[in-house]
């Protein structure tokens, strides 16, 4: 007897092999294989499949009594197979959790981090968010949030950090950590985490955060789950629920790290709120010296060329303009133009534009082109293929106008204007372009 | 100079989706192809070798298929592809996979000097972005992630351009580094006939768990910290709100434009770029 | 410069039969395939027929991925909402020596052309052969699209498919004409096992297919299908080029037709589309075959207008075609002749086959159907008015309804156009 396998559905994500205590089934070539010899149908793996790949092979004349019970949906806010099973099954898994060692010092792990991002001069916004969300986690765990701020002459930093919500905050203020390097700011964040030992530790999932973090994940040897977009705490296990888009975006993935210490995430700008800033909130301010000197750092920073809204990259942008062949012709990007000179925003266009040669080839948004994910899209004379839908419909906030009420673009769409472009974005212009200068929002 | 090329056999994302009623990874007949970020790590590598001399080779990991993604590989003029596969990499998440790889790098790096080592700056399958600065990491090389241009190439160092949020950072880093790549940096060749037939003919060296000292600990599940706990369906995008611009363009354009103020969608402060500071 | 024996243009089934028989005739053999690899480009119903395969791979049944054999074949006639069916089964055709089974074109070839390299194929992909090479008249190898692209061959075989550029500059063939030319749109629409086999009563793991005609097209000559896979269902429809502009349909339109008819509509509910292709087949029948073969080169496959649109069958001919041409290439390599003379061996055998036989039976069909445009407009009407006179419990007399029917019928088309008609379809089909 033994577990049956269907190798369409499974997605070798291991939850099986975590789960089964008898150690009876393994990935092969990236497909759950049971060892007929090992498997006891004790059902364990059943149960956890996220994708009701796996049942179990069950005589052929109670085939129908059987089937409502097997390959019920793993649901996480059912109590977690690992401690059902821990509970009934007993060793197996306390050995694994007995690995739950910390590097350092005593058994601490707790606390909820947020790293704040600082880089010229800037405190990257998700920080913030980061210490709202870190305030929700650290609540369900009972726990403290705390900021850390690594980097050269953060004063001002630290008190924004207390009015956005950290009760604590670690600082290392050092000349080496003038300009971002994955070097010291790796080792300057470990230095902290291996003192301290905070149980979670967030950072917006930015250019830095992604840099950064792989390094201190593989410093401290734990696990990080990317680009997350939404959060949680498991109220059994108090295991922090990381979800995040994979495989283009197309699914949606839960992933958690129950062996190791700290729980890293790098967590999407903008998805979470913005806390409240109560100006004059003060909380416990821990400074760390930093030991690493310059010449123990194998790079340096030559220059850095800040990016205007013209000449930043589409993937980073915030707002973006983009046109298709609804303009009818190149003279008519001028409307675009003027729209996002007002706005502050970045071109774009589809692959109908670029190839009419209206704009170039790194303005494409789309399939072809970038994946773009915006603050706000607004997306002229655009029909929507589904070329082009695949690389903006992740945006924030979509504005779409169009003559053609069937075009699939309105349907992704906040607002879809049904109307003559040429009329409604001069129009919108005019009047983003009044507001904006004399700031009356309302 | 020795360049190594780090490569991902991905399936093709852009053909992959969720069944939205039964929860399950419609994976079927989704061709495999390139990670593409890695291919212009790869085309990268093979630039440098044409303009300083030198050898490419390229790294995998992935089950005994992926041999097809390095064959493919070759034919842009590699001179060496390696396989890592074996049951026991099965399963291992980026920190694992990292281990994994660094550790053959280190094999390699034994009998040819590595110089620099070129990976995407993620897969399009997990897009995680972890793997190439955890194998910088274990190797002790200087990571520059995100590189949009290779600016100067000498002995001892490597200028790049990296692509942020604010702008463009050139860093220098001393040799031997790792260097994740951006679609940005480069057009990936079409490769010549000859070496087509070569990449045709070529038989990628496969080396199993036995090939090198691997700490078994340290890899598939067991050396996974990370575990996926569940997949779903994205919640697809509800459509908005239809307005009707026919009638009265100008006024409609105007009350849009007051929602957007009222919903902060648009902020009145241009300047506050990322608002809400 | 690197010389092969035998070179052959092109990955599908075609090509790589004629590889896999160069190849065990000890040829070196090299596929040449413009797309990402074998198969990307191919586009079938999905219907592979046992015999024809088993010829060229033995046995393939026991490691080939198919998906479903087929027991079941139906024929549906639409006509507005109505439709009339018949059908065939036969539970003999679920085991060895199949019929046919349902196969998904992706896997399939790719499967197949691992079956070509074991055989010893080279094949190299994403590379178009942009013309062939001469010498004093003789055809010497060919000319790819890629830097140092040129390679040597002693026989160039040409399976590039319904695209036949390369034929038609080696002045074999004649550029493609719309009357000649169906075009076919397919999608594949996923659906549990369970609901397929309920909805096409069948056991576990047996398939059906149906054929439909009449309004499935429009009227227009073509068929619509539908294919039943593991878990998803291939449907598509196609119908002749040229009627299709005639006619102004777009060929998405067409199969939304098909899909929008109650009896589809049922047996597709609930499903969600995978994936939408689009593709030409060749229906120019025997007519339209080209010159097989010259000095050094054979022609297979659709590139060959090997296609018997009536049985709905061209993978099989395509894999024969390939077959015969990769052994006749091997025997004239090894004799050390491979003029014209040599090659046509090739043309003989395909005579010889049921191949050629098929095509030159049918060969007046094409004409036939595009002289009688209104054939497939008015019987299925026709038709369909009938069984409903006939059917529908009304209290009328039987013997009074057959009248009402019969001449009903003479309304529609009269005596001596329906004899015309019959008369037509008795020698063009049998």
């Amino acid at each position: 007897m033994t577990v049956a396998v269907d190798k369409t559905k499974c997605i070798g994500c291991g939850a099986c092999v975590m789960e089964c205590s008898l150690e009876a089934i393994d990935l092969v070539d990236g497909l759950a294989t049971p060892d007929p010899n090992k498997c006891k149908d004790l059902g364990s793996c059943v149960k956890v499949c996220p994708t009701n790949a796996l049942s179990l092979t069950i005589p052929q004349d109670s085939k129908g009594e059987l089937s409502s019970e097997i390959g019920s949906k793993f649901n996480l806010k059912e109590p977690l197979p690992e401690s059902v099973s821990d509970y009934a099954q007993g060793n197996e898994k306390k050995t694994i959790r007995s690995q739950v060692t910390p590097i350092a010092g005593g058994e601490v792990w707790s606390g909820v981090w947020v790293i704040i991002e600082y880089n010229n001069g800037r405190v990257a916004p998700v920080s913030w968010e980061l210490l709202g969300e870190g305030r929700k986690l650290a609540d369900s765990l009972g726990s403290e949030l705390c900021g850390v701020i690594t980097g050269y002459q953060v004063d001002n930093v630290i008190p924004e950090a207390f009015a956005y919500g950290a009760e604590k905050l670690y600082v290392i203020d050092h000349e080496v950590l003038k300009d971002y390097r994955t070097e010291p700011y790796a080792e300057a964040i470990t230095s902290l985490v291996r003192k301290y030992q905070p149980e979670i530790i967030l950072m917006g999932a930015t250019s830095m955060g992604r840099d950064v973090f792989p390094a201190v994940a593989t410093k401290m040897q734990t696990g990080l789950t990317a680009d997350c977009t939404v959060l949680g705490i498991d109220p059994e296990t108090k295991l922090l629920q990381q979800t995040r888009p994979a495989f283009g975006g197309n699914i949606m993935a839960t992933i958690l790290c129950r062996t190791r210490r700290p729980q890293m995430a790098t967590v999407r700008p903008r998805v979470m709120e913005m806390p409240e800033r109560a100006v004059g909130r003060e909380g416990e301010l821990i400074r760390e010296e930093f030991t690493l000197t310059e010449s123990d750092i194998r790079t340096k920073v030559l220059e850095f060329i800040p990016a205007d809204a013209k000449s930043t990259f589409l993937d980073k942008a915030e707002i973006i303009v983009s046109v298709g062949l609804g303009i009818a012709a190149k003279r008519n990007l001028v409307l675009a133009e003027e729209l996002a000179e007002v706005l502050g925003a970045t071109l774009a266009g589809t692959r109908g534009a670029v190839e009419a040669g209206w704009l170039s080839h790194d303005q494409q948004v789309g399939q072809s082109g970038v994946t773009v994910r915006p603050k706000v899209y607004i997306a002229i004379g655009i029909s929507g293929a589904i070329q082009h839908l695949v690389g903006m419909e992740t945006s924030d906030f979509i504005i779409a106008i169009n003559n053609d009420p069937e075009a699939p673009i309105l349907k992704v769409a906040n607002y879809g204007i049904v109307g003559d472009l040429f009329q409604i974005v001069p129009a919108m212009t005019a009047e983003f372009k009044k507001r904006l200068q004399h700031g009356v929002a309302n | 100079m020795h360049f190594v090329v780090c490569l991902k056999q991905v399936p093709d994302t852009s053909e992959v989706r969720i069944d939205p009623h039964t929860n399950t990874l419609m994976r079927e007949g989704v061709p495999s192809i390139i990670n593409p970020y890695d291919a212009h790590g790869l085309e990268e590598a093979i630039r440098l070798k044409d303009k300083v001399g030198g050898k490419v080779t390229i790294v995998s990991m992935g089950p005994p298929q992926a041999k097809e993604a390095l064959k493919k590989a070759m034919s842009f003029g590699a001179d060496r592809a390696i396989l890592l596969s074996d049951r026991a990499f099965g399963g291992s998440d980026s920190l694992a996979t990292a281990y994994i790889i660094s550790t053959a790098l280190k094999k390699i790096h034994e009998t040819e000097p590595v110089d620099l080592v070129f990976a995407g700056k993620e897969a399009i399958d997990g897009d995680t972005a972890q793997t190439g600065p955890g194998i910088a990491q274990r190797l002790g090389f200087p990571q520059l992630t995100y590189a949009i241009r290779i600016r100067e190439l000498t002995d001892t160092s490597v200028t790049v351009e990296r692509k942020t949020e604010s702008g463009r950072q050139i860093v220098q880093a001393q040799l031997p580094a790792l260097i994740t790549v951006e679609k940005e940096l480069n057009d990936i060749r079409y490769a010549t006939l000859p070496h087509m037939m070569k990449a045709a003919a070529y038989e990628p060296e496969i080396w199993t768990v036995n090939a090198l000292s691997f700490d078994l600990t340290q890899m598939g599940l067991k050396g996974s910290p990370t575990s996926v706990s569940r997949i779903f369906a994205p919640p697809g995008r509800s459509g908005g709100e239809i307005i009707d611009g026919l009638n009265d363009p100008a006024g409609t354009a105007a009350s849009v434009v007051q929602k957007l103020f009222q919903q902060n969608v648009i902020m009145v402060n241009p300047l506050m770029k990322g608002g809400k500071r | 410069m690197e010389n092969f024996d035998v070179i052959i243009v092109g990955g599908g089934p075609a090509g790589l039969s004629a590889a896999i028989s160069a190849a065990n005739g000890g040829m070196k053999t090299l596929v040449i395939e413009r797309g990402d690899y074998p198969g990307t480009k191919n586009v079938m119903g999905g219907i592979l027929y046992t015999k024809a395969t088993d010829m060229v791979v033995s046995e393939f049944w026991k490691e080939a991925p198919l998906e479903r054999p087929i027991i079941e074949q139906r024929i549906a006639m639409l006509s507005g909402d109505e439709s009339i069916l018949a059908g065939y089964r036969d539970p003999d055709w679920a085991k060895e020596p199949y019929n046919a089974h349902s196969i998904l074109r992706v896997k399939f070839d790719r499967w197949l052309a691992q079956q070509a390299e074991k055989a010893g194929v080279m094949i190299i992909t994403e590379t178009l052969v942009e013309d062939l090479l001469y010498q004093n008249g003789n055809v010497v190898g060919v000319r790819t699209g890629r830097a140092e692209g040129d390679l040597g061959a002693k026989v160039v075989i040409i399976a590039e498919g319904v695209n036949n550029f390369l034929a038609v500059k080696t002045g074999l063939a004649k550029p493609l004409k719309p009357a000649s030319v169906a075009v076919t749109v397919k999608e594949v629409i996923a659906l549990p096992k369970e609901k397929i086999e309920d909805r096409f009563c069948l056991d576990e793991g047996q398939g059906a297919t149906i054929e439909l005609y009449g309004d499935s097209t429009a009227g227009m000559m073509g068929v619509g299908f539908i294919y039943t896979n593991k878990d998803s269902i291939s449907i598509g429809v196609g119908a002749i080029l040229a009627s299709v502009i005639r006619e102004q349909w777009t060929p998405n339109d067409l199969l939304e037709n098909l899909k929008s008819k109650p009896y589809v509509k049922r047996l597709l509910q609930g499903g969600e589309t995978k994936e939408y292709l689009a593709h030409l087949i060749p229906e120019g029948g025997y007519t339209q075959v080209p010159r097989l073969h010259r000095q050094g080169v054979m022609v297979v496959g659709d590139t060959a207008m090997l296609m018997n649109s009536l049985n709905r069958e061209g993978s099989n001919l395509a894999m024969i075609s390939g077959k015969i041409a990769g052994e006749v290439a091997a025997q004239a390599i090894k004799a050390g002749d491979v003029s014209d003379q040599a090659m046509a061996v090739y043309e003989a055998r395909l005579r010889d086959s049921f191949v050629l036989k098929d095509l030159y039976h049918y060969r007046h069909m094409g004409q036939f159907f595009e002289n009688n445009p209104h054939l497939l407009k008015i019987y299925p009407k026709m038709f369909s008015k009938a069984a409903k006179m006939y059917l529908t419990a009304d209290g009328t007399p039987k013997k009074q309804r057959q009248k009402e029917i019969m001449q009903m019928l003479f309304n529609q088309r009269s005596k001596g156009g329906i004899i015309k008609d019959i008369y037509g379809a008795w020698r063009a089909l049998l």
